[in-house]
């Protein structure tokens, strides 16, 4: 399995495609609708002032998620990252 | 009231007929934030009429819109993201299309975000009812180099396609002829999409819609493959319904389901809901392909994301958050005054006309001191009310108040709250001045019923505009040289027990998980001039109507208890017998005063007449001795004058008196002096009491009531010196005092807002909840606070 990490560990200002979303339930319908699906391109546009929640930048609009939710949205890692 | 709507609209249906015109209800749907509510109001004015949804607390607004030979009636339906039911507001929205079916669904999406803004689109498509798309927001797409093929879009979709710049009213008209002309042709028959979900989930779907088919299963409401689609969506309300309607075919298609959610998770490690929203956005992907292109605009850092890195940053985000509350503080209170004193002025001289015009008795006190005094109290805030409802609006319609959720999310979760619980608390007093009511109602925006209610039962703490008379009042009394620090002083301590509280509520009564917080951050637009009018109106109008309705009835109820039964015929004879006296000498000395030329010439000719001298010492003796012997001459009827404001004033103190001991006699008293006994812990007497039970009917009324009861007549809020002075006089510890700020800052809410909860939270339960338990909160820490102040300051 490639390795992925969670966008809570994703800096601001960084980019990268969506390539896994393990949330179900409510939470996954939600993050579903409001577009986050595998293949999105999210870019980390801020943290609020005590780092959490963070604000994503997604085709054309601006989303908000806690960090906790932000857990469950894996991105693929990028090349050249150190582990 | 929204059935009425209804009704009604049948009813007037008949002479659009005469006129040759039809009728079509059309729905107005959409993401929030793509600007629905600007083109209903540009499509509608303010001809619209705001109610509730028949038994839910989600807003429902109705307005007619001309269209050619069309008349549409214009249904705005709540902002959702999804047709799958999350929030309440997205069922409505779906309960609404399946059960009123409107002749046309107006979809409004923000073009600038297509991709996402076509998912709730295609579910429109899925379930069939006749669309037209509205893409708003075309200026700034532009702008932002997005360019939308509209005739190809059309083309694919099978529906029209108009570009809007609902802001400016720009193809408002094109669309509402559009929706016209949809609604007419369809005939009310719905044509639902069918796409492809892939190899696992089409034959299941094809499947299952067989057999709903086969067995009509909830025919009437949906379509057979919507239907099939939902159970595999795992959308608990169709699935309850389905239940009910047939178990057995409920059973096998919850079987089916399982089945292929059990060899999705298998081999694909997915689950049935997640394959379809990825179907979904496949196929808008596919729809979108050769009709949108973005310019690639590099790196560049849109107008939001730039006002945002200041905004939200660090450090001056929470800086500037708290110095943008202070300055709507400072503007309502400094602007506002103006109108706020025309109004108290013009009820006072509306009091004095009644006062005037009809003769002492039964019917004036009613007129003046129910009706009058109790609407008027609460009237004389609408200024108020009316520009913190404008600065809120003009916060919620720039985007940033979805900021202010943002920066607090964190701090909030500890408590159990949510981000979006700022504004239910700010607008119920949390800057000093708002009012618990539209507050209550304002926690609608919140997704979670638990956080919900958190936030319902504890947003009455604040310091709302009513309570601050009372607050003014007593820091001015009880911190003559800190009055300020004292009400900043209420207005925290409000914000803390909200916290604190609503943490002991969500640890308890209201367990349960906290929402997630996946909020759209809205890109900042400047308001218009329109949308903020009819936002501050919309929520001014609800205040008004509290005045009008429940206010001027409990005032009449609470005039009632503090004047009936009236004072005992004996001790009435007493007060009467002793005014009777003083009039007479009032009387004495106003004849003597008509007859005062000749009096003068004969004080001129004999300064030390006999009739004079008597006078003179019947009047204040101190004033006689200290008038010096060579100014006599001229005081002589100087003196007069004095004597007869003595009297003047001691026949007001007798009617005071006078009224003060008919309250101790009066049902409100009697209540007051039951009380005595236990709030004597809290060091409140019976006349406090009065007042605070008085205060349950609307806070305004505290200052008022307090006024009788300490025997000064009617006193207005604002001209409460002399009743700062009597309670002064009064000896009430600082113990008692502070106590009393207390809780008059936290027990129950008043009665308007008891009815808002209980409607808001569907539950009478909740609303006898925070009557009960604020009070007792209240008065725990009122006592305490007494009890821990007496002992130290002795």
């Amino acid at each position: 399995m490639k390795e992925h990490r969670s966008i809570r560990q994703m800096a601001v200002g960084e980019k990268a495609c969506i390539a896994r979303i393990s949330a179900e339930g409510e939470l996954g319908r939600r993050i579903r609708d409001m577009g986050l699906v595998p293949g999105a391109e999210v870019e980390i546009v801020g943290r609020a002032p005590l780092n959490d929640p963070v604000a994503l930048r997604l085709k054309g609009f601006t989303l908000s998620l806690r960090n906790n939710e932000a857990d469950y949205l894996f991105v693929a890692k990028r090349n050249g990252d150190q582990a | 009231m929204s059935q009425t709507q209804h009704r009604a609209a049948a009813e007037s249906a008949a002479p659009l007929h005469d006129q040759g015109l039809r009728l079509h209800t059309v729905a107005l749907a959409g993401n929030p934030n793509a600007g629905k509510s600007t083109l209903f109001n540009a499509l509608t004015g303010a001809r619209a009429h705001v109610g509730n949804y028949p038994g839910i607390t989600v807003e429902k607004k109705v307005g007619r819109v001309r269209a050619g030979d069309t008349v549409l009636e214009v249904v705005d339906l709540p902002g959702a993201y999804s047709l799958t039911a999350y929030s309440a507001e997205e069922l409505v929205a779906r309960d609404f299309l399946v059960e009123e079916r409107p002749a046309a669904v107006v979809d409004v999406l923000n073009a600038g975000a297509l991709e996402r803004n076509l998912y709730l689109t295609v579910q429109f498509m899925e379930l069939g009812i006749p669309l037209v798309l509205g893409l708003n927001m075309m200026d700034e797409a532009r702008r932002n180099g997005v360019h939308v093929d509209v005739k190809r879009l059309s083309a694919i979709l099978g529906c029209p396609v108009t570009e809007l710049v609902a802001r400016t009213g720009e193809g408002v008209h094109e669309l509402s002829l559009a929706a016209a002309q949809t609604a007419r042709e369809a005939k009310g028959q719905w044509k639902p999409l069918e796409i492809s979900y892939g190899p696992d989930l089409d034959p299941a779907i094809t499947e299952m819609t067989a057999r709903i088919l086969a067995k009509s299963f909830l025919k009437e409401r949906y379509p057979a493959r919507w239907i099939a689609l939902k159970y595999i969506e795992n959308d608990s309300q169709i699935m309850e319904l389905g239940r009910a309607a047939d178990p057995e075919l409920a059973a096998w298609l919850e079987a089916r389901v399982l089945q292929v959610a059990t060899h999705l998770r298998a081999t694909l490690g997915t689950y049935p809901e997640a394959v379809v929203a990825d179907y979904r956005y496949g196929y808008i992907a596919s729809v979108l392909k050769g009709v949108l292109k973005r310019d690639d605009l590099g790196d560049r850092v849109e107008f939001s994301d730039r006002i945002d890195l200041l905004l939200t940053h660090k450090v001056m985000g929470p800086v500037l958050m708290f110095a943008v509350i202070y300055l709507i503080y400072q503007l309502t209170f400094t602007v506002g005054k103006v109108p706020m004193d025309w109004l108290e002025a013009g009820f006072g001289l509306l009091s004095e006309t009644v006062n005037d015009a009809l003769p002492d008795g039964m019917l004036r006190s009613l007129l003046v001191d129910g009706v009058i005094a109790g609407v008027g109290g609460v009237m004389g805030f609408v200024p108020l009310v009316m520009i913190i409802f404008l600065l809120i609006a003009f916060l919620e319609d720039s985007g940033y108040m979805a900021r202010i959720a943002y920066m607090l999310d964190r701090v909030f979760r500890i408590f159990g709250l949510h981000g979006c619980s700022v504004m239910p608390f700010i607008i119920s007093g949390g800057i000093a001045g708002g009012c618990a009511l539209p507050g209550v109602m304002a926690s609608r925006t919140l997704r979670s019923p638990k956080e919900r209610i958190a936030t319902i039962l504890t947003a009455p703490f604040m310091t709302c505009g009513a309570k601050l008379p009372v607050f003014i009042l007593l820091a001015g009394v009880f911190f003559p040289d800190h009055a300020a620090q004292a009400m900043f002083g209420m207005t925290m301590l409000g914000w803390a027990m909200a916290l604190c509280v609503s943490w002991m509520l969500r640890s308890t009564v209201v367990r349960g998980e906290s929402t997630p917080f996946v909020m759209e951050l809205p890109p900042y637009r400047l308001p218009t001039l329109r949308g903020l009018a009819i936002h501050t109106w919309e929520r001014t109008w609800q205040y008004i109507k509290k005045a009008g309705t429940v206010i001027l009835a409990v005032s009449v109820v609470v005039w009632a208890a503090m004047t009936f039964p009236g004072l005992p015929e004996d001790k009435e004879n007493v007060f009467e017998a002793r005014k009777a006296e003083i009039s007479e000498r009032i009387a004495a000395l106003e004849a003597a005063e008509a007859a005062q030329p000749e009096a003068k010439e004969a004080a001129e000719a004999k300064p030390d007449a006999p009739a004079a001298e008597a006078r003179a010492e019947e009047a204040d003796k101190a004033d006689a001795q200290t008038a010096e012997a060579p100014k006599a001459e001229g005081e002589e009827p100087a003196k007069a004058e004095g004597e007869l404001e003595t009297l003047q004033a001691q026949l007001e103190d007798i009617e005071k008196e006078q009224a003060a001991a008919a309250l101790e006699a009066s049902l409100a008293g009697r209540l007051g002096l039951a009380l005595e006994p236990v709030s004597r812990w809290a060091g409140f007497d019976w006349r406090t009491n009065i007042a605070l039970v008085g205060g349950f009917a609307a806070k305004e009324i505290i200052v008022s009531t307090l006024g009788t009861a300490y025997s000064l007549g009617a006193v207005e809020a604002e001209e409460a010196d002399p009743l700062a002075e009597k309670l002064t006089q009064a000896g009430i510890p600082l113990a008692a005092g502070l106590a009393l700020m207390v809780f008059i800052l936290l027990y129950s809410p008043c009665f308007p807002t008891v009815v808002a909860i209980g409607k808001e939270t569907g539950s009478w339960k909740w609303a006898v909840f925070s009557m009960t338990f604020n009070t007792v909160f209240a008065f725990v820490l009122a006592v305490a606070i007494f009890q821990v102040g007496t002992l130290l300051f002795p």
